[in-house]
């Protein structure tokens, strides 16, 4: 496999400046999974091969109250089904490459990732070699995920539980959701879904957050065609 | 769970996570997303988040502030910062500097 080194460089330098970011997030998932009662290994494990923070912290969690497999799979499911909107943005883009480089592209189409090739690839003549731009953002992120987890986790080994580190997790989760809330109906989405998943707390087999979320999706959907509605109303 | 049904585990949620990612870039020819779920989809991440989040801060920790519990203090002030700064460190530091201090005070 001949690498275009230049395409990779700039995939690296574009993702250098949220590694900083990453790190810390790598950390605490790495402590607050050993908090919960995973092994150090099983979480490096986890980073190595899911390479996905919110489903996985959603996971750990899920795993340290006891639930039933099932339940989690379900959750990783809800919680990744956005990189199903992602990788059908930049399907187009990378029409022309082999089955094995789209793979390689779709096991590192994380958010970040994402984020940075969808803004170079919506050039036309961008001149680079996109499997190779997307291994040059994905692999250091990646080196740096699971990395930060495993340091993280056998750190958080050390800490007493007095610490309250399992607390790191919905903290985490709230720094994701403020910047996911984008417009009103991406706030309709988060006070439905939000709200729903709390009165419906206590319905077993987390089934709280499935109908929540599931609310909630509908819910922004319905305000945006409803502000889209108004919207056209208002210039006629 | 055992560890060797949690490596199962995590197996099985790489795999999922895989297919969801590589979906549209292995099979954009056979796979038509209708515009009304496209939409949908962006709602994803605020509705999912939301509905993790509001129970989790709601979890009642035991040490309470008056009526409420030092955990939902600690949640609303970081939510506050993550909200001003959208800096991930910030809202950790903050949030966990907040339920330190009022568990030190309460107990």
């Amino acid at each position: 496999m001949q690498v275009h080194r230049a395409s990779f460089t700039a995939g690296a330098r574009d993702m250098a400046p949220l590694l900083l970011g990453a790190a810390p997030f790598g950390l605490i998932t790495g402590a607050s999974a050993v908090a919960a009662g995973m092994a150090p290994f099983d979480v490096t494990f986890m980073s190595m091969t899911v390479f996905a923070g919110a489903a996985q912290l959603a996971a750990i969690a899920l795993i340290g109250s006891g639930a039933a497999a099932w339940v989690v799979l379900l959750t990783t499911v809800m919680i990744n089904l956005r990189h199903v909107m992602y990788s059908a943005a930049l399907a187009p883009s990378v029409r022309s490459y082999s089955l094995g480089a789209r793979a390689a592209m779709g096991a590192l189409l994380v958010d970040h990732a994402y984020a940075l090739a969808s803004l170079r690839f919506g050039r036309s003549d961008d001149g680079l070699n996109r499997r190779d731009y997307l291994l040059g953002l994905g692999l250091p992120l990646w080196v740096t995920w699971t990395g930060t987890t495993a340091v993280g986790a056998y750190l958080g080994a050390q800490v007493p539980p007095a610490w309250q580190l399992d607390f790191a997790v919905p903290l985490m989760f709230l720094a994701l959701l403020i910047p996911s809330i984008r417009n009103r109906p991406g706030l309709v989405a988060a006070l439905t879904g939000g709200g729903l998943a709390l009165l419906l707390a206590g319905l077993p087999y987390n089934l709280g957050l499935m109908v929540g979320a599931l609310a909630g999706i509908a819910a922004g959907t319905a305000a945006e065609s409803a502000g889209r509605a108004l919207a056209i109303r208002g210039r006629a | 769970m055992s560890r060797p049904e949690i490596w199962w585990l995590i197996v099985a949620m790489a795999l999922l996570t895989f297919a969801l990612r590589a979906s549209f870039l292995l099979a954009a020819e056979r796979l038509r997303l209708p515009p009304l779920l496209r939409r949908a989809l962006t709602y994803v991440p605020p509705a999912v988040l939301a509905a993790i989040v509001a129970p989790a801060l709601a979890q009642p920790s035991g040490t309470a502030l008056g009526p409420v519990d030092v955990r939902l203090v600690a949640g609303l002030v970081a939510g506050l910062v993550a909200w001003r700064t959208r800096a991930i460190v910030a809202t950790f530091a903050v949030g966990m500097l907040v339920l330190w201090g009022l568990t030190w005070l309460v107990g």
